[in-house]
Order: C-alpha cells, then structure tokens, then sequence
C-alpha cells in the first residue's frame, strides 16, 4: 500500500473539507449557468407555439430575440474560458472509458464497483466536450442567423442548414443539461455546493472521486481493498 | 395589417383553435398574371408603392430594364426582365411581375414561431402583421420564391400583402388597377384558372406557343397568384420562377420530424429522470455516512 505525495495541498480546507471549486471556477460557472438557462427559456419559446408564451413572460417576442444573441455570446464566452480552465484536466483517458463501460452500475448507485474517478468521472468529461462541442455548433450556427439582412452576401441554403444545426445542437445541450442539474443538484448530495461555496467533504471527495482524493491527501481512498 | 373584415384561417407560432377556420367558406382569390401581354410598363411597381405608401428608395442600374436587382422590404412588386434565345436562335424578352405568390401551403408561415405574426386569411391571402413580428427571419427561409424581406432597422419583416385591405372592402389590388394592357387580373380562384387556360389555349392554337401554360404550381398547394406563362416547360427563364417549389426540406424535417423526436427527447427525459429518481433514488442520504462501503460479494 503505498501513500501518494500530496500534490495539491493548498485544496485542503479546514473541518475535514477540499477545496472542489476555486472561485473564478464557480463564478465562470454561473456565467454559463444563467446564460444558458435564459437561453433555454427563450429557446424554447421559439422552438413551440406552445411555449411562446415564455418569451412574452421575458419582455415580448421582439426583446426575446433580441437579447438571445447577447446571451449566447456570453454562454459562448464562458464555455470557452471553461474550455481553458478544464480541457487539461478533461482527457478521456481508460479509466474514463472502463467507467463508461460500467456505467450501469453507476446509475444503480452500486458506486463501488465503479473503477475510481479523479477529479472528474467519465460522465462528467463527456458533458463538458458535449458543451463545448455544442457550443461551437450553436456560435457558428447563431451567428449565420443573428443578422443575415447585413451580411455582404447571401445565402438561403446556409440560413436553412443553420437553423437545423441550431436546433439540433440546443436539444443536444438540453438533454445534458437536464442529466448535469440531476445528478448535481438531487442525486449526488453535497455537489451543488461544491459550486456554490467551492467545497466538499472529504467523505464525497473519496466516495465520488477517490482518485482526486488519493492526489489531495496522500491518503489511499480505500485502504481496505485490495490495489 | 390587420383585416377584422377577413377571416383567418391559419395562424403562425400559434397554440390552439384559429377563430376562422371551417366557420365559413369563402372565395379563394387570385391574381392572373398574363406575361404573354405584359410590356414592362411597371405601372403596376408605381401603384404599389403609392398605395401602401413606401419610401422609395435608390434604384440600381445592372444593365437591365428592371428597376433593381431583387425586391426590398419597401419594394414589394418587382417587374423582372430576361432576355431569353429560343431554340431557333431568335430573341425573346421575357417579362414577369415578380412578388409574393400567396401559397396555399405557405413556407414562411409554418417556419415563424410568433404567434399571429403571419396568417392566412379564409379568402387565401397570406399576410405579415409586422405588430407580431419577432424579426428572427426564420419566413425567410421558409419562402420558396425568396420573397419576405426585413427593414434592417425596425427588424420587421415585409411583402407584397395581395391589398388584403382593399380586398377587403370589395376592392381589387392595386396593381391591378393600374395595368394599361389588360395583362393583369383579379378575381375568384376558379375563375382566374378559367381564364388562364383559356389565353393558354389560345396561344397553343393560334400563335406560335406549343407549351404555353398556366403556372400555379401544386408543390405548395397551389398559389393565389397564377401566370400565363409562353413555355411553362421553362419557367426558371423567367426570372428564375422556381419549376416546382416546396416548403424547403430543411424547414419539414425541423417542423417535422425533428420537433416530434425533440418534443418526445425532452419530455421522455425528465420522466426518465423523474422515474429514476423514485426507483433509485440519491446517491446517498442527508444523514448517511457517505464512505463508500465495499459492495457484498466483491470483496475476497
């Protein structure tokens, strides 16, 4: 059994708690996480006539459509300096494909046949690239539709296939979203905070992310079993 | 522009019944357009700007007789002009007047998400309520024939209206009031056919126009402004008429199939999500001790 060297000791924090989140890390996630949601709200009302109604609760049709935009260069903005902060740290790597492979177990809660995450599991990397993908999708398609009337050419055929892509991509994003706000703020207790205050404890960090823990404290995650 | 006398009968972006739909059966209208007598006097261009009392702006000289190269968001009613080589190496002229075709089956109002920014009246017009319009310009790319356009500063969307106003009071568009050949009609449907048929047989029969027909194409459900075309064979010559246009396909599949498969994605997920919840629940409690516990069985 061997102890790692503590490799990141300024994440411990006292009373038994890490460091999950520094704070540009929560304030940029709350940069998207607003962002979005507004995008979302407005997306949606003019993806249906059945919620439209959502878009006259936000200030009218016209003020919907003209704030989108300005919004999804935030969200666009925030996913990129996201990309930055975390794509190191995002690499799918074979414990991230074994998770998958094991994935199952993970929705039954049978968390310890899992094979250990780090910092983030398998599912978390995949919801990141997935918004980073889908972010560029929408930039690119949103830009095609923001304004066509000034640009020196056009195009039907290009307005037409962005429009596809933008819905495509929105419900892409929406089906992560909904499994992001799930597991942090009703399945895995104690992940909401982490973005919230910034920490966890360090029973979480060992139970969800026992390869982090080993890497902060040095410790083995599970002494008990057999490496 | 809104029409109290006009019935609708189809709504954009809208949730639930549309007030006028099967209440009343009502003439369809129709505009007949005869290129064949058409000189390209654009009496017509003129009226319509007068009576819906556009600005007019700059024209553009391309070395044709039209007035600019493609109608505006103020400039609804645009005279096309090709010159055109038949088979036998003559020269033709091909003039058309160029504006919204009024579809029975009309693109840009299945593609617009505001409710009653675009509706389409009992009698068949189609027409844009610019009070509703978000200015997304999503009608745009709904439009077969490329006809709504948008003022870029109020980021409302404009075309021709077919007068909804003075058809409404019993009167006939504007346009047709001012055309000095005759070339132009107005009136029912069933009529405007007649009387297209009529002059395409005529020119079949007596003039030198074997595939001389009657445009009013049936990819969009049939239009509410039909023409007379020399060749209807051809019709891309004149000015580019599109042969057989469609809702495009990029707006059936996302008003479609994709909306259906999103709409059932999203509502399944939060079931789903809903469901695992109460079967699985989280993983773990407020008050648990959340060490993770070797799992029976797997240990040695």
């Amino acid at each position: 059994m061997s102890t790692r060297p503590i490799t990141h000791p300024e994440r411990l924090v006292p009373h038994g708690h890490v460091l999950r989140y520094a704070f540009h890390e929560r304030a940029w996630h709350w940069v998207v996480g607003f962002s979005y949601i507004y995008l979302l709200l407005t997306g949606l009302a003019f993806w249906t006539p059945w919620l439209f109604w959502i878009a006259m609760l936000l200030g009218g049709g016209q003020v919907s459509r003209e704030l989108h935009p300005i919004a999804g260069l935030i969200f666009a903005l925030g996913v990129a300096v996201m990309y930055v902060m975390w794509h190191s740290q995002m690499r799918i790597t074979q414990t991230d494909k074994d998770w998958f492979a094991s994935v199952g177990y993970y929705i039954r809660n049978e968390d310890d046949k899992m094979p250990p995450a780090g910092r983030y599991n398998g599912g978390q990397k995949s919801l990141f690239w997935g918004f980073v993908i889908c972010m560029v999708l929408l930039l690119l398609s949103g830009l095609v539709l923001w304004s066509p009337q000034y640009f020196p050419w056009r195009s039907l055929l290009l307005l037409r296939i962005a429009i596809l892509i933008h819905a495509s991509a929105a419900l892409l994003t929406i089906g992560l979203f909904l499994i992001h706000v799930y597991m942090g703020v009703f399945a895995e207790r104690g992940a909401f905070g982490s973005v919230i205050r910034g920490d966890v404890s360090l029973q979480f960090a060992k139970r969800y992310h026992p390869g982090w823990y080993e890497e902060i404290t040095g410790q083995p995650a599970n002494p008990d079993s057999p490496k | 522009m809104s029409q109290a006398t006009l019935r609708v009968q189809k709504i954009s972006g809208h949730a639930g019944s549309v007030p006028g739909e099967d209440t009343q059966r009502q003439y369809q209208v129709c505009k007949l357009i005869d290129t064949t007598t058409c000189i390209g006097c654009k009496a017509c261009e003129v009226a319509c700007m007068e009576w819906n009392d556009l600005p007019f702006g700059k024209t553009t000289f391309d070395n044709t007789y039209q007035t600019m190269p493609e109608t505006r968001w103020n400039y609804w009613n645009l005279i096309k002009f090709d010159e055109h080589e038949k088979a036998d190496g003559s020269l033709m002229w091909l003039v058309r007047k160029h504006q919204c075709m009024h579809c029975a089956d009309p693109g840009c109002l299945k593609a617009c998400p505001s409710d009653g920014a675009i509706v389409q009246y009992d009698n068949g017009i189609v027409d844009f309520q610019q009070a509703n319009c978000i200015g997304c310009g999503y009608c745009i790319t709904g439009c077969p024939f490329d006809i709504p356009r948008m003022n870029p500063e109020t980021h409302r969307v404009f075309k021709c209206t077919l007068c909804s106003d003075r058809v409404s009071e019993g009167l006939e568009p504007a346009c047709i009031k001012s055309c000095p050949t005759g070339c132009l009609h107005f009136g029912s449907k069933d009529d405007m056919k007649d009387l297209a048929e009529a002059r395409a047989k005529q020119l079949r029969d007596h003039y030198d126009f074997p595939d001389a027909g009657v445009y009013d194409p049936a990819g969009v459900g049939g239009t509410g402004v039909i023409y007379v075309l020399h060749d209807v064979n051809n019709p891309e010559a004149y000015g580019g008429l599109p042969k057989d246009p469609h809702v495009p396909w990029t707006v059936r599949l996302w008003k479609g199939p994709l909306k259906w498969l999103g709409n059932a994605a999203m509502i399944g997920g939060l079931i789903g999500l809903f469901a695992h919840y109460l079967r699985v629940g989280p993983k773990a409690r407020e008050d648990e001790d959340i060490t993770l516990k070797p799992h029976e069985g797997k240990q040695p």
